[in-house]
């Protein structure tokens, strides 16, 4: 991945001096980022830098003050998750958001549920259950989890690293452009999440954008073709994995030395 | 670049019998009550062989048809994770309506029934509502709507009953019997019946029924996955609270009479049926035909101890035994992982 970007090129997502306060509290200061298709950009910053604020005001969970939000090039506003989940930024929460007590294929459909066809579907609304159990299973082996076969499997007897599967893989299994993680490997072991790092690269492969959020510095480094540092609500500088060392991307990050830009 | 999540959680392969049923009944949270029914019928009748026959178990079935109807409606409220602690207030409140509009007013027999299930509706909205918007926990706002929906009733209707010989036809026609072999069932049986059916097949089998089971599992969850949740809840009352106008009307046709006096243990006797019936109470677990088998299974109790010459009082505690054994057993399954 080069991070020489043609000018020409318009950026899958783009978001330009984004301001967002809390009473007195400022959470974003003006920050602005770019991210092309097939590029994973990662964001990294202490606490309290404005990292949560960030995503939440482009996956739609929090409204803008000001700033605005170009899909492709055209502006959106996202008055709720659902409306960026519609412009096709998905966003898999450190949380999850899944229903621990609904099976895969239900989590995997949860809040966008297809109807059987014929008049079941129409008259009684009855769901095309085994529709969804066969396509929830389609994508969970196109993106390489498949290994988990049993569709009617709850999510709570499935594994940390398999629910995060879920997870990533509901993000990504509906023609979305953006998919936002939000510290994915935070309650993993090492070996998963090395599979979700896969599962990361996986999806930068098939030319998704996607922006990830970390603490890890050797995860990041691993994965990111370029890193925002988000510092006090600003954006402090985005460098390359290659072109700096991780002490200096954390030196950056705690203030101690400042990129020129 | 082709790393897989391997399933670690799959492997089970010297699986114990007890884990085993633990999945189980994880997956299908009727089997446990179910079984209990099955093997509460097989003592009972072992003890009386009088249980087993035809005019018990019709009797049997058709006590049983108001409770059930009740449960169903309390079942869809605690799986969103709530209880609803007015449901005999509400239903007491829309038999009064039912027969009043109807014996003192006039109103034609199925106009008053579609009154008194509109009532039915408005207890749940404003129960909805007050939980929905005001955010107020509904063990709270229904046990305030317990005593506003009961002292309405009783102002409404002056504590006077109203006599099925002063209502029309329409308005009892949940008592006429209808005979099946030997069995002898009422309207009102079989309407509870397909009642159970149809409230089954929305829970699991619409989009409806997935977004009341998320809602009650991780309301958080749910609003992130772009379900609107305060929607869903208030949906779920209102339907919960026409439920509860069906069952004053097979309330009436099952004792004949409209009166404040009826239904007296049938808020906590709801929530009896529905936690033996498997129901978390934590919500996002159960089905809705488990609570068929926890009320058949209350009713079960109350007539097998009964020909089994046995105190009632008797009654009364086995019936408190099985809804600590139901929670302790809802705990246990709670806890498989993996």
């Amino acid at each position: 991945m080069s991070t020489e970007r043609d000018p020409g090129v318009t950026p899958r997502l783009e978001a330009r001096g984004l301001v967002k306060t809390f009473g007195h509290v400022v959470g974003l200061a003006g920050v602005s980022l770019e991210l092309y298709p097939g590029e994973v950009l990662a964001i990294i910053g202490d606490n309290g830098a404005g990292k949560s604020t960030l995503i939440k005001c482009l996956s739609g969970a929090l409204a803008l003050d000001e700033g605005e939000i170009l899909m492709d090039g055209v502006k959106v506003e996202f008055k709720s998750p659902v409306d960026a989940r519609r412009a096709g930024i998905e966003t898999v929460f450190q949380t999850l958001a899944v229903a621990p007590a609904l099976d895969i294929a239900s989590n995997l459909y949860l809040g966008r549920e297809v109807r059987s066809a014929g008049p079941l579907g129409r008259i009684l609304r009855k769901l095309d259950t085994r529709g969804m159990r066969s396509t929830a299973r389609e994508r969970l082996t196109e993106l390489g989890i498949g290994t988990i076969q049993d569709m009617t499997q709850k999510v709570e007897t499935l594994s940390g690293g398999q629910r995060q599967a879920v997870a990533v893989a509901r993000a990504a299994a509906f023609g979305s452009k953006v998919v936002i993680l939000d510290e994915p490997t935070a309650a993993l072991g090492v070996r998963e999440s090395g599979q979700v790092l896969s599962l990361v690269k996986r999806l930068r492969s098939q030319g998704l954008a996607i922006i990830l959020i970390s603490h890890n510095m050797p995860q990041v480094f691993e994965v990111a073709d370029r890193i925002h540092i988000q510092r006090l609500g600003r954006c402090a500088g985005v460098i390359t994995p290659h072109g700096y060392t991780m002490e200096e991307a954390v030196a950056i990050m705690t203030g101690a030395t400042t990129l020129d830009a | 670049m082709t790393a897989v999540i391997e399933p670690t959680g799959e492997v089970r392969p010297r699986e114990e019998l007890g884990a085993r049923v633990q999945h189980a009944l994880h997956r299908h949270p009727a089997i446990g009550p179910a079984s209990v029914l099955v093997a509460s019928v097989i003592v009972f009748s072992l003890i009386n062989h009088r249980f087993l026959n035809a005019v018990n178990l019709s009797l049997l079935i058709q006590q049983v048809a108001v409770l059930a109807t009740l449960a169903i409606g309390q079942t869809m409220i605690i799986l969103t994770g709530g209880i609803d602690l007015s449901v005999g207030a509400a239903a007491i409140l829309a038999q009064m309506v039912m027969a009043q509009t109807a014996a003192n007013n006039g109103v034609p027999g199925v106009l008053a029934i579609l009154f008194g299930i509109a009532v039915g509706a408005a207890t749940g909205f404003i129960n909805g509502f007050l939980v929905t918007r005001i955010k107020l926990p509904p063990f709270i706002v229904t046990l305030g709507t317990l005593s506003v929906y009961t002292s309405i009733g009783l102002r409404y209707s002056g504590g006077q009953s109203v006599y099925a010989t002063s209502m029309p036809k329409f308005l009892i026609w949940t008592g006429n019997y209808v005979d099946i072999g030997p069995y002898q069932l009422t309207t009102g049986v079989i309407m509870m019946l397909v009642l159970f059916a149809v409230a089954s097949f929305a829970l699991t089998r619409t989009a409806w029924g997935r977004h009341v089971y998320s809602t009650g599992d991780d309301p958080e969850a749910a609003r992130l996955s772009g379900i609107k949740t305060g929607r869903v809840l208030l949906s779920v009352y209102v339907t919960a609270g026409v439920i509860f106008g069906l069952a004053a009307w097979i309330l009436i046709g099952r004792v004949g009479v409209a009166s404040t006096n009826n239904l007296t243990n049938a808020n906590l006797d709801s929530i009896t049926a529905v936690v033996i019936g498997g129901t978390s109470l934590f919500g996002g677990r159960g089905a809705v035909l488990g609570t068929l088998f926890g009320a058949l299974i209350v009713q079960v109790f109350q007539s097998g101890i009964a020909l089994a010459g046995v105190q009632s009082l008797y009654q009364v505690l086995a019936e408190g035994i099985l809804v600590i054994v139901a929670v302790a057993l809802d705990q246990w399954i709670r806890k498989v992982r993996r």
